[in-house]
């Protein structure tokens, strides 16, 4: 049986570098989109906004040699892992300077120095990769973990099942994160989904499973700190899924009629990041002002990161057939 | 099947003394080799540890016994788990080699195969190499029936960033197979079912064929027949007949689809200026179409006929042996084909 995993709170360098990540995601979205917006940017994209506080409760947790394997909906897990901002914004925009050359795109984000080694545009994909780089430690004796994020979509469909049987049975040191945002594409949860939470799967495959609030980084991190230590200690995967939503739909500038106004409006105004924020402050775990540095120091970060990539070149034309395979580039 | 691969034009082998053996037993001494030389090496796949008999073709024989279940893994009936796993496993610093038991199976496995493995290294900027090689036993000839027979290897040869490669004897089964494990990309070893129990001389120790280079299997002057696989072997007894008719064919066994020999095809049919492109897999959106399209590009004008296609029928491979005879390409086919062209 699933059951709600219990959450404690935090001690302080935790509950802030949280707050880091939950910021610099919420900053950086509403900057992307802005690029977009004005034309500076062009790309589909997947905007994580409403998901923040999952991949902070995950990502404040996670060693730099720890994996992470993320979806096109994945800037949330590319900023918690700690990708440069820099080299992020300028494969967003397809410049030189990319993480990956501008070959990758938003949806195809890898920065091995930071462990983030895979982003898949192709649901449900990233779970048996997963497994192989938990393999991977194994064999080398190491005791990194692999996180793998997914959505809710991704939970029907096959390579999930094969992946949660595979982990389970071979204990492999992963962490399942659905983040559940209610939504697959444009299809309801409840439409496309036989069981109630997906974390109810988690039982078919002999593993733990739990069920968080996703908008919560104290629940979050309280999940991720169980599992992390039980992938550490060589005792298996876990499956979490974290409650959640997205703001902005399937794809950014999508009519998102799909989703009613009201239930979005809601979502809206409980935003979690703000929530967070929030919470900190009433709570007096930190200063007002405190927190209004980290946002400043942020928003500079961004600027610096947003006019790095947009000085930079496009890839030169003879990147076209580099990197197709080891050594020299192919022949035109 | 004879070895008649002209000593000329083979790769210098790293070993000189040979042994007599099947191509499993070519394939169990690649492994064993390969795992043996270097420890990032892995295998994965259904039934390849010995609890389960060493793979159902009995390729992985006492490996796990060797070198540890930790690197010779018994799967299960997962084949994208088996692929994305290796893929992980080959980001993490290790060269596994996945089975897949039959290239039907690929469809399973193939979101995998073309969208991540073959992808990897390119959406990274160069980031993540995948050396990970996929075995995968295909062809028809045993009743099998429609869906444990296909060769499939247009499929993986249209995938930018695979590499395929398909051995037409033991040696060679060997030597490519030792070269993929190696190689710093994703390697796909076609190994036709029916060759798994023929037997040939093969070189003792490491040895290395080189990717992306074709053997010249029998020298000739009137028309050149290109080919691969299982294929080679009709071919080359299609050329025995033919030169009773005073018919000089040669045949070239290309070894590696991608990257291909494209010189050696330019260089022989250059010179006999006809050519017969023969595959087991169906004629639609095969690779004769590519290889007839290569010839074109380079020599049209200089062909005394076009380049023909001696393949598989478009349907299905059917279960009866009468019908899956009728279906395969045999030695006779080919002769038909070669005998036409070189009237032509």
């Amino acid at each position: 049986m699933s059951k709600t995993c219990d959450a404690e709170v935090p001690e302080a360098a935790a509950l802030r570098r949280m707050f880091e990540i939950v910021a610099a995601i919420s900053r950086t979205d509403a900057e992307f989109r802005k690029l977009l917006l004005a034309g500076q940017a062009r790309s589909t994209y997947y905007s994580p906004k409403g998901q923040e506080c999952i991949s902070a409760g995950i990502g404040a947790l996670l060693r730099g040699d720890d994996y992470v394997v993320t979806t096109y909906r994945g800037l949330h897990d590319h900023l918690a892992k700690g990708v440069p901002m820099r080299e992020l914004f300028a494969e967003f925009l397809g410049r030189a300077t990319g993480t990956c050359k501008g070959k990758g795109g938003p949806m195809h984000v890898t920065h091995l120095a930071t462990g983030l080694m895979v982003t898949t545009g192709i649901v449900g994909s990233g779970l048996p990769i997963a497994n192989g780089l938990a393999w991977s430690s194994l064999l080398r004796g190491t005791d990194q973990v692999t996180v793998v994020n997914f959505g809710d979509g991704a939970s029907n469909i096959g390579a999930f099942h094969e992946a949660l049987n595979m982990a389970a049975l071979w204990r492999l040191p992963v962490v399942f994160v659905c983040h559940n945002n209610r939504y697959g594409e444009h299809t309801r949860y409840e439409a496309a989904t036989s069981v109630a939470q997906v974390a109810l799967r988690a039982a078919a495959y002999g593993m733990p499973g739990c069920t968080v609030d996703g908008n919560d980084p104290l629940a979050v991190y309280g999940a991720a700190q169980a599992a992390v230590a039980r992938a550490r200690a060589g005792d298996g995967p876990t499956l979490i899924e974290a409650m959640t939503y997205r703001f902005w739909g399937h794809i950014f500038g999508d009519d998102m009629r799909y989703m009613p106004a009201e239930e979005r409006q809601a979502a809206m105004a409980g935003d979690p990041a703000v929530r967070y924020r929030n919470w900190l402050v009433d709570q007096g775990h930190f200063a007002d002002a405190d927190l209004a540095v980290i946002e400043a120091d942020l928003d500079a970060a961004i600027a610096d990161a947003v006019g790095f990539a947009l000085d930079s070149p496009p890839p030169d034309p003879a990147e076209l057939f580099t990197d197709v395979y080891a050594g020299e580039a192919m022949r035109a | 099947m004879t070895e008649t691969h002209s000593a000329g034009t083979r790769p210098a082998a790293t070993a000189t003394e040979t042994r007599r053996m099947t191509t499993v037993q070519a394939i169990l001494d690649a492994l064993d080799l390969s795992m043996a030389r270097d420890p990032s090496v892995l295998l994965l796949g259904e039934d390849v540890d010995d609890a389960a008999g060493g793979g159902i073709f009995h390729t992985s024989v006492g490996l796990s016994g060797k070198y540890g279940e930790a690197r010779v893994r018994a799967t299960p009936i997962s084949e994208q788990a088996i692929v994305g796993a290796a893929i992980g496993a080959a980001i993490g610093g290790f060269r596994p080699v996945a089975e897949i038991m039959f290239m039907d199976f690929f469809g399973i496995a193939l979101d995998q195969i073309a969208g991540h493995a073959a992808k990897l290294r390119y959406m990274s900027g160069g980031q993540t190499a995948v050396p990970l090689t996929i075995r995968t036993a295909a062809g028809a000839g045993m009743q099998f029936g429609a869906q444990h027979s296909e060769m499939l290897e247009s499929w993986v040869c249209h995938i930018p960033g695979l590499k395929v490669v398909v051995a037409a004897n033991p040696a060679d089964a060997k030597g490519l197979l030792m070269s993929a494990i190696a190689d710093d990309d994703p390697v796909i070893t076609i190994e036709p079912t029916l060759n798994y129990w023929v037997s040939a001389e093969v070189p003792v120790g490491d040895h290395f064929v080189p990717i992306g280079k074709a053997a010249i299997a029998r020298p000739g002057s009137d028309v050149t027949v290109v080919t691969y696989g299982r294929m080679t072997g009709f071919a080359l007894q299609a050329a025995a007949e033919l030169a009773a008719e005073g018919i000089d064919a040669e045949v070239i066994d290309l070894r590696s689809l991608v990257p291909m020999d494209e010189d050696a095809i330019i260089a022989s049919v250059g010179r006999t200026r006809r050519a017969v492109v023969v595959h087991e897999a169906v004629r639609r959106g095969g690779l004769g179409a590519e290889i007839a399209s290569l010839i074109n590009e380079h020599l049209f004008g200089q062909l005394d006929a076009p380049v023909m296609r001696v393949a598989a029928p478009n349907t299905p491979v059917p279960y009866a042996a009468e019908l899956e005879r009728e279906f395969l390409v045999d030695s006779a086919k080919i002769a038909a084909g070669v005998r036409e062209l070189a009237k032509a």
